[in-house]
């Protein structure tokens, strides 16, 4: 089986947000960055596990700039046969979808793994614009999923529930939580990384159809009102004449 | 100029978030509201409430986020609508981007406020920040966050049309569903109040008093990460960076220390209220009301209080 995992690059939660460039653009000196969690533990993870099953491939696919490389590096560690990365710094979800499709189009991948959302833009966009671009079916939210043959089972979130869904043929994935159990580089892997393909392509010619005009950070929050432990009964007050929120 | 919105029923009834996003577009003020509605619909799916004008009702089956996203196309071009608009939840954003892709149009995705023309403000960085984002196309797909914007009541006729599009086959098999919550309360994205509860509980057995005060405000629970994955509570439980991102009016979090990934998940609740041993827990910080002290003994007081209303 010939699989496509979507990666990118996210501010380690920890980071301090900030940004330049007339607020513009995010500041990126001295932000750690770390494979966006979804798309490293749960999509890559259990892309991994199933060609270790069924036998076959993982390429990784990043849309970014050379920064992407230790990223790329590390999710070769995990077990990806080889990786892409597109030379761009992309703008917005449609281009970033546009590219990973006009490269994946000729391919023949069985199935395009993203994670559900990045967790800098929160767009959960990224993988229905390429089952969109590329006229496949798209699963959301999926946490679990195998694989017999042409068909694949899937356990999806949905509504106030959980779907069981089947699909024949190719498709695109989003993996939300559930899908596997984070692995930790071993060694071997840190070492085979070093080595492995990773092909740097040149972007296909694609517009934005948005762009951020101004970042802003939150007003500071006002101080905690502290309510006695021996009095716990005054909070349901407050919520409700102060807060208003009962 | 028009505006479309996708609306999900249940039941023949616009959903909560339906009625939201049909808010959010009247409250627009960029022409008349369109709704377009697949599935089950009885009158006008009270859509006349929130300043609907007119609905589109597609009575066929439609599933796969790929036929819906091509009858939305299909509706969009038959009121030449300018502004499209979806509820962020995850049959909104798994149907909003492929009808972005489809037109060709710009995509905002999380939108949380009215735009200025075609600026819309949105929340990024798991709510540390928000950004405002220019559509540079002529149509805008946009989705609302659930909880954002709240429904506006603003009576009108609502005419019901029925609607038809080619849509291409259904590709992605249901065999079954499983809903999450038994006990029918409100599934945790779309929660009003929510009760959610860490490690300081000790162990499972000790849920009693989180549930007792969550049914006394008719709140939905939650819990931290490691209690999920210690299978103290079912996984979809789970809130924060790695799990469900929630923005209830009311947050209660007991025995949470307030790690920067669980925040991540819960820090644009309306109000927050952290209880906790430890007065250097680092959840006061983020928080408007606080109480140091033993959940043990907290909690049940406050479920009392709620009862006593
Ligand atoms: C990449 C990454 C992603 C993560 N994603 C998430 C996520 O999505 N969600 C999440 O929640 N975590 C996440 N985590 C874990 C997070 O960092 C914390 O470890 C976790 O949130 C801590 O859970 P807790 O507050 O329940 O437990 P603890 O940190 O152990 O805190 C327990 C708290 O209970 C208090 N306490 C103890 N006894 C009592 C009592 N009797 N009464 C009142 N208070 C009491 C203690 O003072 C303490 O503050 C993530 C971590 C990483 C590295
Ligand atoms: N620059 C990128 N390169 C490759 N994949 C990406 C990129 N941005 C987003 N993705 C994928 O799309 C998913 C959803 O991203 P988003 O739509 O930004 O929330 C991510 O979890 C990744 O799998």
């Amino acid at each position: 089986m010939k699989l496509l995992v979507c990666i990118s690059k996210a501010p380690d939660t920890t980071s301090r947000i900030s940004f330049t460039d007339g607020d513009k653009r995010f500041d990126e000196s001295d932000v750690q960055f770390i494979v966006n969690p979804y798309d490293e533990w749960y999509a890559l993870v259990r892309a991994v596990e199933l060609v270790e099953a069924h036998g076959g491939s993982v390429t990784t696919i990043i849309v970014g700039d050379s920064t992407c490389d230790p990223i790329v590096r590390k999710a070769l560690a995990i077990g990806a046969t080889d990786a892409v990365r597109i030379d761009a710094s992309p703008t917005d979800s449609s281009q970033v979808a546009r590219l990973i499709s006009n490269y994946a189009l000729d391919k023949s991948y069985d199935i395009i793994f993203t994670g559900k959302e990045t967790i800098d833009h929160n767009s959960s966009a990224v993988p229905a614009m390429i089952a969109e671009c590329m006229d496949l079916p798209y699963v959301a939210f999926a946490t679990s999923i195998e694989v017999e043959g042409q068909v694949s089972t899937l356990h999806c979130e949905s509504g106030g529930g959980t779907n069981n869904v089947s699909v024949t043929g190719a498709f695109v994935l989003s993996a939300s939580k559930g899908m596997a159990e984070q692995r930790i580089p071993n060694m071997r892997g840190i070492m085979s990384a070093r080595t492995k393909p990773l092909a740097v392509v040149a972007p296909s010619e694609v517009t934005p159809t948005t762009e951020v005009s101004k970042f802003t950070l939150p007003p500071a929050k006002g101080d905690c009102v502290m309510v006695d432990a021996d009095n716990a009964a005054d909070l349901v007050r407050l919520l409700r004449e102060e807060a208003k929120i009962i | 100029m028009s505006v479309l919105v996708y609306i999900q029923t249940l039941e023949g009834k616009a959903t909560k978030a339906g009625l939201e996003v049909a808010s959010f577009a009247n409250k627009m003020n960029a022409g008349d509201v369109t709704a377009l509605v697949a599935g089950s619909l009885s009158g006008d799916g009270e859509l006349g409430s929130v300043g609907v004008s007119k609905v589109l009702h597609f009575s066929e089956s439609a599933t796969d986020n790929s036929q819906l996203s091509k009858l939305t196309h299909a509706a969009a071009n038959s009121v030449n609508a300018s502004t499209i608009l979806f509820s962020g939840n995850i049959e909104g954003s798994s149907v909003a981007p492929r009808v972005a892709i489809a037109m060709n149009s710009g995509y905002v995705a999380g939108v949380t406020c009215l735009p200025e023309g075609k600026g819309f403000t949105r929340n990024v960085y798991s709510g540390k920040a928000t950004a405002l984002v220019n559509v540079n196309s002529e149509v805008c797909v946009i989705s609302i966050t659930p909880n954002s914007f709240g429904i506006k009541l603003d009576e009108c006729e609502s005419a019901v049309e029925s609607f038809s599009a080619e849509i291409g086959s259904q590709r992605v098999v249901i065999n079954g569903f499983t809903p999450t919550s038994t006990d029918g309360s409100v599934p945790l994205p779309e929660a009003e109040r929510v009760v959610s509860a860490g490690r300081g509980l000790k162990g499972p057995e000790n849920w009693g008093i989180v549930e007792d005060l969550a049914s006394a405000l008719g709140a939905t629970t939650a819990c931290s990460r490691p209690v999920g994955d210690m299978g103290w509570r079912p996984h979809h439980e789970h809130v924060g960076q790695t799990g469900v991102t929630i923005r209830p009016d009311l947050y209660i979090a007991c025995g949470i220390s307030g790690a920067i990934q669980h925040l991540a998940g819960v820090n644009q609740s309306k109000v927050i209220v952290v209880i906790n041993t430890d007065p250097e827990a680092p959840f006061f910080k983020a928080a408007d009301y606080g109480i140091v002290g033993d959940v043990f003994d907290v909690l049940p007081k406050i479920t009392e209080a709620i009862k006593e209303l």
